[in-house]
């Protein structure tokens, strides 16, 4: 069966150990996390994860009922099944010498990002959107010599509730 | 007025109608117990934490209230971990009150400090560390709800130190109610109407019984369902003793070491009704051959059970009684007519699989195993309250003690735990002093916590423990024999303490013979004596569990005596 990306919006008791619970649901029964996201949301009370998984269809499902079972969660939403916006947030490090620097100052603006930090021989870029344009911004840097890299995970909420 | 944290624990275990507490005491939970001694709730106390566990194991599964266990800090807590893990493989209503260091060395590695939270997350229900007095009283009262409501399980408390000694006003809620968890018990009708219809057309239906009928306490309705719908029925491990075992619509264990015609007719069935079960491995095997010609229809109040080995048809969210006593109305509305008449050919066909393919051992001079429990069957009416270790002597008590009633099968189905059977007698009696029980053990398994001999002398527990004394690793020896050209890989057990001594030297009763004909006066003989008794029967050694069916084989390949 094909495996799809799935994102879920899962909103928990704001608890310690709660996180855990849900991490070693997910090692413990072997399912993938590519990558995960918590804060508090509106409700200090409440935290929100947002999950991104790869799976077939009934694995999905299961990871969804299995999160469900755990009695700290509260809602679970697959936004996949949905309309919904996804944002990620990521900090590259590029080198950027002399004679590099206009293109990729080219390249940010393209892309609307920032150069949030600057040294003799590279750029910190800061750049938010969805997965794909993540990506296609690393493919255009990569020629310049990518340093380093750190990214938030996707955060995402459905369009229409 | 306030109370420490110890009188609010004790306030709220009475409120909760805990009547015995199995326990250890030690450092980290010493107030607890000074408390616990000013209250009149019943302390077992057991020689193992271990053995803790599975008594509250088995004590809730007897008496079918949530067991209780109070352990300290560090070893333990760790010690009650494969108590934990079984109870939750096998749904059972268990709170585990561990104590933990004083709330400021937590993270400091302290004496005898654990992160059993941590350690426990996976194999409990839920769990919790207490971190303020004043949540102590509505965390247990949260617990044993979560413990017993929806799918049970363990639920497991762990309590600071200074938390049993500090000051708080006493204030619980009279009823829980979380935002994050409700269990379903109210099953969708409409699809209980399509079972139905399933059922008036069906030519080969099959019920497929399992530990949730135990839960839910629904025998009685899935006897009426059985018998007005003329429907034969199996059950896992875990089910038995949920359906009449001497009743002729029951078909006998289904699974790898699953009778013939049940697994033929599941096989054969052109409908499944599954109640509370979880399709474990050793009852598919293969998965994409079991029950192939059925249209499945899955009765569970977990809805994780539902999809998750086995595609199903019908799935039907819901508590097993509730369930089943809809379904029950449906069917008398509907009014099955002739119903019998078009059954007859499906029960002749698994009557004749029972003629031809029956249980069966080829008896020989020496005592066979399934004798013994056939014969424990005979000399207590089946009225026992049957516990077991893990291995061939668990199955063998699976085939041949056929067990009629509720409550009366406890065995660690799920973990399959060795050293489970003596400590799960030992809670059992305790909940039903009048009852028969008997531990069905191996020489191997016994040994796992032959140490709780005596905790059931000091508390004067006729508990009665039969040994199939094999000599072997039964178990793991049949498989070797069958699959590994019988290389007996450190399965020999050569050295045992002597049973009749080892009994004796614990204040019990030692009874030993290896003649067939006397394996029933031994079994009366000790079944009379009001005390512990050991009965140790010298069995062929090489005798092994049929049918089997091999690892991932479907289950119509079964290996036949």
């Amino acid at each position: 069966m094909a495996e799809k990306r799935h994102i879920f919006s899962i909103l928990v008791d704001n608890k310690p150990g709660v996180l855990s619970g849900i991490v070693g649901l997910f090692s413990g029964r072997g399912y993938n996390i590519e990558s995960l996201c918590v804060a508090e949301t509106n409700e200090p009370d409440v935290s929100r994860i947002t999950m991104v998984s790869i799976g077939a269809k009934p694995v999905i499902e299961q990871i969804k009922k299995q999160l469900y079972k755990l009695i700290n969660v509260i809602k679970v939403n697959d936004l996949t099944e949905t309309e919904y916006v996804q944002r990620e947030l990521i900090l590259i490090k590029v080198t950027a010498k002399q004679d590099q620097r206009a293109e990729i100052l080219r390249i940010v603006d393209i892309f609307r990002g920032k150069i949030v930090d600057v040294g003799f021989e590279h750029y910190t870029i800061e750049v938010t959107g969805p997965v794909e344009k993540l990506a296609a911004i690393l493919k255009m840097l990569k020629p310049m010599g990518i340093k380093d890299v750190a990214r938030t995970g996707n955060i995402a909420l459905p369009r229409n509730l | 007025m306030e109370f420490t944290g110890a009188q609010i624990l004790m306030k709220v275990l009475k409120e909760e109608g805990v009547d015995t507490i199995f326990g250890y005491p030690g450092g980290a939970v010493i107030d607890l117990y000074d408390e616990l001694g000013r209250t009149d709730i019943n302390h077992i106390l057991v020689r193992h934490e271990q053995g803790a566990v599975h008594a509250a194991d088995g004590y809730a599964r007897a008496s079918g209230k949530t067991g209780v266990c109070l352990v300290t800090s560090g070893p333990g807590a760790t010690n009650t971990v494969t108590g934990i893990a079984s109870a939750y493989s096998d749904s059972i209503p268990v709170v585990v009150i561990t104590g933990q260091v004083p709330s400021k060395l937590i993270g400091n590695d302290a004496f005898q400090e654990v992160d059993i939270v941590g350690i426990t997350r996976p194999c409990t229900k839920h769990n919790y560390l207490v971190k303020d007095i004043k949540d102590l009283a509505y965390i247990v009262k949260e617990a044993f709800y979560i413990a017993a409501s929806g799918r049970p399980g363990p639920v497991l408390i762990d309590i600071p130190k200074d938390l049993t000694v500090a000051l708080a006003k006493y204030e619980v809620p009279d009823k829980i109610e979380l935002k994050s968890y409700n269990p379903t018990y109210q099953p969708n009708v409409k699809q209980l109407q399509k079972v139905v219809q399933l059922i008036q057309k069906a030519k080969k239906p099959v019920i497929f019984a399992g530990g949730g009928i135990i839960l839910s306490k629904a025998s009685e309705q899935l006897t009426t369902l059985a018998k007005r719908s003329s429907i034969p029925v199996t059950g896992s491990l875990m089910g038995l003793g949920g359906f009449p075992g001497t009743d002729s619509l029951w078909l006998g264990m289904l699974g790898m070491h699953g009778t013939y015609r049940a697994n033929m007719a599941v096989s054969e069935a052109d409908l499944l009704i599954a109640v509370g079960v979880r399709f474990d491995d050793r009852v598919t095997g293969k998965l994409d051959e079991f029950a192939a010609n059925a249209t499945i229809v899955q009765i569970d109040i977990d809805p994780t059970s539902i999809h998750k080995n086995i595609p199903v048809s019908v799935p039907v969210v819901g508590d097993a009684k509730i369930s089943l006593e809809i379904l029950n109305q449906l069917i008398e509305k509907q009014g099955f007519k002739d119903i019998e008449t078009q059954r007859k050919p499906w029960l002749d066909t698994i009557y004749n699989w029972k003629k031809e393919t029956p249980l069966t051992y080829k008896q020989t001079d020496i005592i066979k195993p399934q004798f013994v429990v056939e014969q424990l069957y005979e000399v207590t009416n089946g009225e026992a309250i049957i516990t077991t270790e893990v291995g061939q002597n668990q199955m063998w008590a699976a085939q041949y003690y056929h067990l009629s009633k509720p409550n009366h099968w406890i065995t660690s189905g799920g973990l399959g735990v060795m050293g489970f059977g003596l400590p799960a007698a030992i809670g059992a009696q305790v909940a039903c002093p009048d009852k028969t029980v008997v531990d069905i053990a191996g020489d191997g398994s016994i040994q796992m916590n032959s140490q709780e001999l005596a905790t059931a002398v000091q508390y004067g527990l006729p508990v009665k423990i039969v040994i199939l004394n094999n000599r072997f690793l039964g178990m793991v020896r049949q498989w070797q024999e069958l699959f590994y050209d019988k290389r007996y890989s450190h399965t020999k057990m050569e050295h045992a303490p002597d049973f009749i001594k080892l009994a004796e030297a614990y204040g019990a009763v030692g009874l030993r013979t290896e003649k067939p004909s006397e394996v029933k006066d031994v079994l009366k003989k000790g079944l009379s004596i009001p005390k512990t008794v050991i009965m140790e029967f010298i069995v062929d050694r090489e005798e092994s569990v049929y049918p089997m069916v091999p690892a991932g084989a479907p289950i119509t390949q079964m290996l036949l005596v």
